[in-house]
């Protein structure tokens, strides 16, 4: 990949193909962005091929640099991190653009180029290597979303709308502010360069609040999460999906990869505001999902909970805690996404989200119901998927720092089973009452494409996540060796181990043993 | 220095002054039927004051012994200006001819000839006479065209109101100047300059040249439209003729606002405490009041004229660093809203009832993205640039500002002025959610010309992503324009 410039590339076959769906058909539009985004998987699977594993390779790969505009540059390069969130983001787009083949049938091309629109906007935000560049993708984003919650969203669409762009935008300005402080101060906007940078830490405290701003919301962390289940609910479908999948991820990215590694004394100093936020979060949200009658209002709070396990993971200040974030956020990248599909399948067949209206889907609709239980045990965390290998290291990180939160935070994934399953009861198993729902076919070949390729990942992602974790690894111990100095200390203590107590426990282990044979034999 | 040496710098001036008398003759021999004739000439004569920009008038230094500086600031701003003038004059034609009730005559191109020459003279002045000159100059033409559509009442308010309050404002500007010239014993800049630099020296409080600054800037403010002497901005822009409007938001705005430039870093920099006191507080105030009195309005060009007044609040930000950065980025950030401004008010041009006659509604543009989705998607470029939000070029412009503002250390200034940024954003979306998001309203009659669209066009790519191309050589451009200052 010596030179070719990919990144760019794949920012360039989107943004040409949107223009070319403006003056299209609605027909030629939708096969337009659905190569286009296949194009985008196949770039993003030559990025994963050629990313360097090997130990002495360079932190970012794939570099480009052109300092053309001024007060910034066009920087581009990825990590590790950055290369797994890409890949989400490649890997969900044409499943978006399928989930829309038929749901949307009003000003396609406009759809359909909005769509690709968000695809580089996202590609550009995990890729950007300078502040400002990083700044201009992560925002841009509120435009289309803007659009496509308010043309294509449901009847609450326009209040929806507003709100999610005035609460983002509100977060991200005081960012800005920072992010400006920060390159005048540092003379450079380059990522990798601040991320070297060490300011005061007086100073630190200031910056890291306004970052927290934005990614707060974004994220999004309880109290400023409300935002969420009004846009969820009002947007289309796949609207749903790249706001699950991918747009909520930006926020846990922005503490990866600015709050820690550049604040590193002031991120010690909230570490206790962010496990506050996120314990509750984990519980209150699990208590609402359990009272929704409207299944994406559901799935939307069941995000802001797993949300949580992604900021106590990140803030655990070790390698489990990162690398369990990280797949958290992979993980429920794919299954909140597929999550929402399921409740667009049913939807686009009764137009309504009421959940007292379906029960008994199993009967007549098995395949269906089979997918839709295999997410949801995946979010549930069940061992086997992918939600088990995130939310298990997450809190093993978490367990070391606070035992608290961890124990809070652990209490949420038991919720977190008891509304799924409830979901699921009330949708899929029961008795048949409605005529109408007893009338609705199984899930045809579409949707069968669009549900079981997740379906494939989330299961490899849950036996082998090693493959998930192998690019991310090196990244996660550089940023511990750059946070190390401000680390804070854990309340769990775990007895150090004595000379002699290492023997004690090595024969009281041996004698377990022999008489679990005992048992054994006496069975 | 030689008398030919000083005419050669204030060639553009000349061209425009000559220009316009002989074309006023043209006009007044030739009546309504020379219009087009004239109009196309001052268009010519615009360019060719621009062209005159090239020579001594942009390098030549000081001229008539410090009435008048042809520097690089001025001759990027006189380039700013003419600009927008002649693109006032292209528009025109099409607005008067369409049941306007008026029929365009050769005046109008004249006027903003007029207008222009005085501009020109303003961001030159070297002088506080020379700035009066100019200042009267371009307003007297002002006021006539506000008031050009002769049997519309609104437009006769509009030029009433527009010039009683001016002529108050220019008042408010004599009594400064007046105060600045008895405790300083000049009228030329730089002696100003010297003197409030030996009162900052001496650190005694002089407080004639303090008052005298105060109303100085009182005065400047009124003519930038920053509140709190903003009120007659809503007015004139709702009653003008949209043509005017659009006049009037742009180049007249970047006159004054590079002449308030010239004047607190020229004659006054030595006394930046004081007036910068006085700009931060208009600034915050024109970004808060712009933004939020423009959430009730229901005529488009009212919205788009307390617009106008929160965009002055962020240039203003960018003074108030005090700066050459400072100045740089009021440079860039007045292209940017030239180029907005400009491309939004041809769009409201282009907003026609079936009738013929102009809509200026917010509702009528309900749905305009089903009925006239190229004007749609234009004007909501404009907006989300004028909101602030990347990847458009008004993202980048505010950048500058706040940059600078946070170089000069001026931290709360920089998070309030862009929190409360976000309460303009609310407005400006709700304009692309009447285009989007509502269902149709009947569509606009007639097709829009050629020039008009093109201009549409042009603006609309000039703060596209793709107008990131111009970043780096407009950043260039403006550090040199700014340098010439300090």
């Amino acid at each position: 990949m010596n030179g070719f410039p990919i990144l760019s590339v794949m920012l360039a076959v989107p943004a040409l193909a949107a223009v070319a769906c403006l003056y299209s058909t609605a027909e030629r539009a939708r096969w337009v962005a659905l190569i286009a985004t296949l194009i985008n998987l196949g770039l993003g699977a030559l990025l994963w091929i050629n990313f360097d594993l090997s130990g002495e390779a360079a932190q970012w790969q794939f570099t480009e640099y052109a300092p053309i505009f001024g007060q910034f540059a066009w920087a581009l390069g990825i990590d590790g991190f950055a290369l797994m969130l890409i890949m989400l983001s490649v890997f969900l787009m044409p499943i978006c653009i399928g989930a829309s083949w038929r749901g949307i049938t009003n000003r396609v091309p406009e759809y359909m180029a909005l769509f690709l629109i968000v695809e580089v906007l996202m590609i550009g935000t995990f890729a950007a290597q300078d502040l400002l560049l990083f700044y201009v993708f992560f925002e841009a984003g509120l435009i289309p979303m803007y659009l496509i919650i308010g043309i294509w969203g449901g009847a609450n669409r326009i209040y929806a709308s507003y709100k999610f762009f005035l609460y983002t935008l509100l977060g991200s300005v005081l960012m800005l502010i920072a992010m400006i402080y920060m390159a005048v101060t540092a003379g450079t906007t380059s990522i990798p360069a601040l991320m070297e940078y060490d300011f005061p830490a007086g100073v630190q405290t200031w910056l890291w609040l306004a970052f927290f701003a934005s990614f707060a919301v974004k994220m999004p962390m309880w109290p400023v999460h409300t935002w969420l289940p009004d846009a969820h609910v009002q947007a289309p479908t796949a609207g749903s999906v790249i706001l699950a999948g991918v747009l909520l991820k930006l926020g846990g990215y922005g503490f990866l990869r600015f709050s820690l590694p550049m604040f590193p004394e002031a991120s010690a100093q909230f570490t206790w505001l962010i496990f506050l936020l996120s314990a509750i979060a984990v519980v209150y949200t699990s208590l609402v999902a359990l009272v929704q009658s409207d299944m994406k209002k559901l799935i939307a709070y069941s995000s802001v909970a797993h949300m949580a396990i992604v900021t106590v993971g990140l803030f655990a200040w070790n390698q489990q805690g990162i690398e369990g974030a990280m797949i958290v956020m992979l993980s429920h990248g794919l299954v909140s996404g597929a999550l929402f599909l399921c409740v667009g399948v049913i939807y686009d067949r009764l137009h309504t989200r009421e959940i007292a209206r379906y029960g008994g889907l199993a009967q007549n609709m098995p395949k269906y119901a089979v997918l839709f239980l295999f997410f949801t045990m995946a979010s549930i965390g069940l061992p086997g998927t992918s939600g088990f290998v995130g939310e298990l290291l997450s809190l093993m990180g978490a367990y070391q720092v606070s035992t608290w939160v961890a124990l809070i935070c652990t209490t949420g994934i038991i919720l977190g089973a008891a509304y799924m399953l409830y979901l699921y009861r009330r949708v899929a198993l029961g008795e048949l009452k409605h005529n109408d729902v007893r009338a609705m076919p199984d899930i045809g070949k579409r949707e069968m494409w669009l549900l079981a390729p997740i379906a494939a990942v989330v299961l490899w992602m849950g036996v082998y996540p090693e493959s998930f974790m192998a690019p991310m690894r090196a990244d996660a111990v550089t940023l511990l060796e750059r946070i190390d100095r401000a680390k804070p200390v854990g309340d769990s203590r775990p007895t150090e181990p004595v000379a002699g107590a290492v023997a004690a426990q090595q024969q009281r282990i041996e004698a377990a043993e022999n008489t679990d044979v005992a048992h054994g034999e006496a069975h | 220095m030689s008398w030919s040496a000083n005419l050669a710098m204030t060639l553009p001036e000349i061209i425009l002054s000559v220009g316009a008398m002989v074309l006023l003759i043209v006009g007044a021999w030739g009546r309504e039927a020379s219009t087009r004739a004239v109009s196309i000439t001052s268009v010519f004569v615009l360019a060719g004051a621009s062209l005159a920009l090239t020579g001594p008038a942009s390098t030549g230094g000081v001229a008539f012994d410090g009435l008048y500086y042809a520097d690089a600031f001025a001759a990027f701003a006189k380039l700013l200006i003419f600009v927008a003038a002649a693109v006032a004059i292209v528009i025109a034609p099409r607005f008067f001819q369409q049941g306007a009730g008026e029929n365009l005559r050769p005046e109008y191109p004249v006027l903003i000839l007029l207008s222009a020459a005085g501009m020109g003279i303003m961001v030159s002045a070297g002088d506080l006479i020379t700035l009066y000159m100019g200042l009267e100059l371009q307003s007297l033409a002002a006021y006539v065209l506000a008031s050009f559509m002769r049997r519309d009442n609104r437009s006769a308010e509009a030029g009433l109101k527009y010039f009683v309050l001016g002529a108050l404002a220019s008042g408010i500007l004599l009594y400064g100047i007046s105060l600045v010239y008895g405790f300083s014993a000049s009228t030329d800049f730089r002696t100003i300059a010297a003197v409030y630099g030996e009162a900052a020296a001496s650190g005694e409080r002089n407080l004639g040249l303090l008052f005298g600054l105060v109303f100085v800037f009182a005065g400047l403010a009124f003519k930038i439209s920053a509140v709190p002497f903003h009120m007659w901005t809503p007015d004139v822009y709702e009653g003008a003729p949209t043509p005017v409007t659009a006049f009037f938001a742009s180049a007249p705005k970047v006159a004054a606002v590079a002449l308030a430039v010239r004047v607190a870093v020229d004659a006054m920099g030595p006394a930046l405490i004081e007036w910068r006191q006085i700009v931060i507080f208009a600034a915050l105030a024109s970004i808060i009041l712009g933004a939020v009195a423009a959430i009730g309005q229901t005529s488009i060009k009212r919205l788009l004229a307390y617009s106008s007044i929160n965009n002055i609040g962020f240039v203003l930000i960018g003074l108030a660093a005090g700066t050459a950065e400072g100045v740089a980025a009021v440079l860039f950030y007045l292209v940017v809203y030239v180029v907005m401004t400009l491309g939004s008010f041809i769009v409201v041009l282009q907003m026609r009832g079936s009738d013929g006659l102009p809509v200026e509604t917010l509702a009528s543009m309900a749905g305009m993205s089903r009925t006239r989705p190229g004007l749609a998607l234009a004007m909501a470029i404009f907006m989300f640039s004028l909101a602030g939000i990347p990847p458009l070029l008004g993202f980048n412009a505010k950048l500058a500002v706040f940059t600078a503002a946070v170089n000069a250390g001026l931290y709360p200034l920089a998070v309030a002025g862009i929190a409360a940024s976000v309460i303009g954003a609310f407005y400006y979306i709700k304009i692309v959610k009447v285009m989007y998001f509502d269902d149709p309203a009947p569509a606009y009659a007639g097709k829009t010309p050629m020039v008009e669209g093109g201009l549409i066009t042009a603006s609309a790519i000039i703060v596209s992503p793709i107008g990131w191309v111009l970043l780096a050589p407009l950043g260039v451009w403006t550090a040199v324009a700014a340098q010439a200052l300090f």
